[in-house]
């Protein structure tokens, strides 16, 4: 084919992902920058304000400082615990057990289920009278307390829920536990190496890129919860990110301030703060990643 | 080194991998008890363990009485229309970037994978405006309309991987034979790339089918709700669509509604397991 036709082609071919690329991340985003500088609630045209949505937010919305709090928490918290159980699991699943499959398929499935659905399920167990869990607790003596509609024990039972979805890192770090050459286990343990001695100085410096990885895409993703939390409230026909903004994620205060209170420049200023974060993270990713990750053959 | 392992230590695996997996399928096995039982055996304080006879009508009340099914095909044909979308834009664009050579191509491939990176909450607000703007709100055409102009970046990449793979021979060949390029591309590449094919299939189905947040900003009209959206609108109302007193929700029926939503997924997973680990593992992978 002439490079002309082959031109042709590619603009004919990748076209339509090309202008969606246009149409749905090029413009919005360069918009919502413009609208972050904005004064905006959609029924009057947006009126540029400069830094105040910015300055508002770091200086004086309690709402935001709130939103930050729980998302730290919830990432400093659940992450840790989430990649603990799935190295865990994945460690277990590497020794030679019959079933691996369906083993791997049991821990896997509650991490692609609809988060509406598992909150549901989570938020009945949790009921303080007649839930599942109390009365579990009830027989070995305890009196557990309300879980979903105490300020104190919602941010937890959320961790609980996300943490039923740890197959997901787990089938990740399996791959990468299976492709940790043999040879090497064999040749430490002719040298009279330990079991522990080979996991710190084999296992986990060859998958130290896989859980580099995980912890990564963890905290992008704890920094963009919505569906858990979301469905958390309206479960309990509470407001978004009760009781007492215990469950106020990062991404569920954003919505509330664009679409509850219409405040779309504040919102869009929200969102930019996001998304600085998220690029600040991905650069120390490619920067800190070959330091102290592992990558040689 | 197999036979030098202790048994008690192959008991001990077992053990903690058999209390685990009890663990993870708890809360499943309690949604499908609960959807079973009849209401005053909801109601009972402590409600049994198990149903004293499994009230399968449940499954009818909430699919007519409740127009669930509704809710239903209403998520299953925003899925079909998504996925319509995703594979008849994203396997042509991944074709472009596998196969020809124009200048530039690798910056503009670059731009478009760094897209995975844009959360979603930055271009919400002036999407939601453009959407208002046209009278597309309270439509699907916001859920669906993105799918058919490639919006599926990760698909595209994964595609453009799995075609590289396809030697350049067999396409040249079929090309000296007279073929088009767009029967190349399905009637050559496609077909030899049907695991990718599905596993991008697969991953574009889960993410529409559990998507809370784009129904709910983009549907306000109980009769466009997916299910996500109406199972918790259901939860919200349930006292009054069911005529229980303040306080009394019919977990039966919300556990119902939670199976049926649930169910789908599990049995696309029995059949099709090994590209739901094919395709996790590979988001894993760098590169």
């Amino acid at each position: 084919m002439n490079r002309r036709g082959e031109q042709l082609w590619f603009w004919l071919l990748a076209g339509p992902a090309l202008a969606g690329f246009v149409l749905f991340s090029l413009w919005p985003m360069l918009d919502s920058l413009w609208l972050s500088l904005c004064q905006y609630d959609v029924v009057s045209a947006p009126r540029f304000i400069g830094l105040r949505n910015y300055a508002y937010l770091l200086q004086s919305d309690p709402a935001f400082w709130a939103s930050v709090k729980v998302t730290l928490v919830f990432t400093a918290v659940q992450l840790p615990l989430s990649l603990a159980a799935a190295l865990g699991v994945a460690l277990l699943l590497n020794q030679p057990v019959g079933g691996r499959g369906w083993w791997r398929a049991v821990y896997f499935l509650p991490s692609i289920l609809p988060q509406a659905a598992s909150v549901a399920v989570f938020i009945y167990i949790f009921q303080s009278d007649g839930g599942l869990l109390n009365r579990l607790l009830a027989l070995a003596g305890v009196a557990g307390p309300a879980w979903v509609s105490s300020p104190v024990w919602a941010l937890p039972v959320v961790i609980l829920i996300s943490l039923w979805g740890f197959g997901y890192p787990m089938v990740i770090l399996l791959g990468g536990l299976q492709n940790v050459p043999r040879e090497l286990h064999e040749a430490a343990h002719i040298d009279g190496a330990g079991a522990w001695a080979r996991f710190r100085h084999i296992t986990l410096p060859q998958i130290s890129p896989v859980i580099f990885f995980n912890l990564v895409m963890g905290v992008i993703g704890a920094l963009k919860v919505f569906d858990l939390a979301y469905a958390f409230g309206a479960a309990q026909g509470l407001t978004p990110g009760g009781p007492a903004r215990a469950t106020l994620f990062y991404g569920l205060n954003l919505y509330q301030q664009a679409f509850a209170y219409f405040h779309m420049g504040l919102a869009s200023a929200m969102a930019w703060l996001l998304f600085a974060v998220i690029l600040l993270i991905t650069w120390l990713n490619f920067r800190l990643g070959r330091r102290w990750v592992h990558y040689g053959d | 080194m197999e036979h030098t392992r202790p048994r008690s230590l192959t008991v001990l695996v077992y053990v903690l991998l058999g209390l685990g997996a009890l663990i993870m399928l708890l809360p499943l096995a309690w949604m499908v008890l609960t959807s079973l039982k009849t209401f005053p055996e909801i109601l009972r304080n402590p409600a049994p363990w198990l149903p004293a006879a499994p009230q399968w009508q449940n499954y009818r009340t909430v699919w007519e009485g409740f127009a669930f099914y509704r809710f239903f095909l209403n998520s299953a044909f925003v899925a079909v229309m998504v996925i319509a979308g995703t594979v008849l834009t994203c396997c042509p664009a991944a074709y472009a970037f596998a196969y020809y050579d124009v200048r530039h191509k690798d910056l503009i491939f670059g731009a478009l994978l760094c897209t995975v990176m844009l959360p979603a909450q930055v271009t919400v607000i002036p999407l939601f405006q453009a959407y208002a703007a046209l009278h597309w709100v309270n439509t699907y055409l916001p859920l669906v309309v993105p799918a058919w102009l490639g919006g599926n970046v990760f698909g595209i990449f994964l595609l453009r991987q799995f075609f590289r793979t396809i030697p350049r021979s067999f396409i040249e060949a079929a090309r000296l034979d007279g073929a088009s390029e767009w029967s190349i591309l399905w009637k050559l590449v496609v077909p030899m790339s049907l695991p990718a094919v599905l596993t991008v299939v697969i991953f574009t189905f889960l993410w529409s089918w559990n998507d809370l947040f784009n129904p709910l900003i983009y549907l306000h009209n109980e009769e466009t709700y997916t299910l996500p959206v109406g199972l918790l609108y259901f939860i919200a109302r349930a006292e009054q669509l069911t005529g229980g007193n303040a306080g009394q929700v019919p977990w039966h029926l919300v556990m119902t509604l939670a199976t049926v939503m649930v169910a789908p997924v599990i049995l696309l997973f029995a059949f099709a397991q090994r590209r739901f680990v094919e395709g996790v593992a590979s988001s894993g992978v760098k590169g």
